[in-house]
């Protein structure tokens, strides 16, 4: 446990560059840390350097063994399962199939026009943004494995139960005509070897960083702000753990807003440190990250409204509940 | 030889587009290169993640930008 716990602080959450950041600004700077700028700027700088490094490790990892399910295999994966079974691996796969916003359209048609039930491709679509292994490891890090893990099944119970509502309610018809295909699951497998696995892992590093590096830095900037700034009395009246408007709060703030997971992971720690409830805290993170007004108006090109609707209905209550489930058992959480 | 480059708009999209036409030009071949923008005619193809290049109709690559070397055997071989 011990050499383990020391991996865990070290290689996680990275208490050496904590300590070495907190030289820099004592030494150098000449800031004690307890002060409000001295903590803000050791938040700011530790922070975006962990997230960097932690983001460009895991993404090369994860691309790598991404790189063995394309969004063609994972079809034809789910496609051998009926009912409760496909919604899981549905979900499941949504956490390792390489995804972004850009190609949820040709996935949703993909999926639908192979013939799985609609319900299973957004148990799919749901998952595929709110959890993937990169975003774990990160909240491993940041808070603890048990939030982490935690978090995992909150978001695949959300995917599994969502695309089950939304088979059983025969939804079928509210979906655009051209995205029926002629229902075959064919595809072109191409061939990659180590080589082309492992460039397409920097590849997706280089990616990934550039796409969402803005989103870290404001997150960050925000979480310092939050940290330092921001008087607790305020966080507390709004998102205070004995409220019970907070979840609602986080939720309806949280679900217009498009940022990616990982510039998230900072306004949580900030939250969670000022005594903001965990589960609120969670609802905020899945508010933003599985819902967004792009991602609504990209699938509305291919759902009609009430599909939407439905859709957008169920993940916001499933967040709220998860919100409130998460915050009556907190004290087994932390 | 007709070369075609699948995607609707995405940067790594147009990143490839250009990466086809500079291989083309450092190999010294011919080729018609064109985009394919239109969803029903990418899915045409059986293709769910772009990029895609396809050759001739025959689909390469699907879901990523190959580095230079591949693209250069890629695109020798189907001279071939």
């Amino acid at each position: 446990m011990g050499f383990f716990q020391w991996l865990n602080d070290q290689l996680l959450k990275m208490e050496w560059l904590s300590d070495l950041i907190r030289n820099l600004v004592e030494n150098v700077f000449g800031l004690d840390i307890t002060t409000r700028l001295g903590g803000s700027i050791h938040f700011f700088i530790y922070d975006v350097i962990k997230i960097f490094i932690l983001l460009a490790v895991l993404i090369f990892t994860i691309s790598y063994i991404q790189s063995f399910f394309p969004p063609e295999r994972t079809r034809a994966i789910i496609g051998k399962y009926k009912g409760f079974w496909a919604n899981l691996f549905g979900a499941l796969l949504g956490t390792i199939t390489p995804f972004c916003s850009c190609s949820s359209i040709p996935l949703f048609i993909g999926f639908t026009s192979a013939g799985l039930p609609i319900g299973v491709t957004f148990s799919f679509l749901i998952s595929s943004p709110l959890v993937d292994l990169a975003s774990v490891l990160l909240l491993a890090s940041i808070f603890n494995w048990k939030i982490a893990i935690a978090y995992v099944l909150a978001g695949l119970i959300l995917a599994v139960v969502s695309g089950t509502i939304i088979s059983k309610l025969k939804l079928e018809g509210y979906v655009q005509p051209f995205v029926y295909g002629d229902g075959s699951m064919e595809y072109v497998a191409e061939n990659m070897g180590t080589r082309e696995r492992l460039y397409f892992s920097k590849t997706q590093v280089m990616d990934i960083v550039g796409r969402v590096w803005i989103y870290i830095l404001i997150g960050v900037g925000i979480g310092a702000a939050i940290h330092n700034w921001v008087p607790q009395e305020i966080i507390s009246a709004v998102l205070g753990q004995d409220k019970w408007y907070s979840v609602l709060v986080a939720t309806i703030v949280g679900v217009p807003m498009y940022a990616d997971i990982f510039g998230t992971l900072p306004i949580a720690e900030a939250l969670v440190f000022k005594g903001v409830g965990i589960g609120t805290v969670l609802s905020f993170m899945m508010g933003v990250t599985a819902l967004s007004l792009p991602s609504l108006i990209l699938l509305s090109q291919v759902v009609k409204p009430r599909l939407l609707t439905v859709f957008f209905t169920l993940v916001t209550i499933g967040i709220i509940i998860m919100g409130y489930t998460f915050n009556a058992i907190s004290h087994f959480l932390i | 030889m007709k070369i075609e480059v699948l995607g609707s708009g995405c940067a790594r999209c147009n990143q490839l587009e250009k990466d086809v036409i500079n291989a083309l030009a450092e190999l010294d071949i011919a080729a018609d290169v064109s985009k394919v923008k239109d969803i029903s005619k990418i899915m045409a193809y059986k293709v769910m993640s772009t990029p895609a290049l396809v050759i001739d109709g025959q689909v390469k690559i699907a879901g990523r930008v190959p580095s230079k070397k591949e693209l250069h055997n890629i695109i020798k071989e189907a001279t071939e």
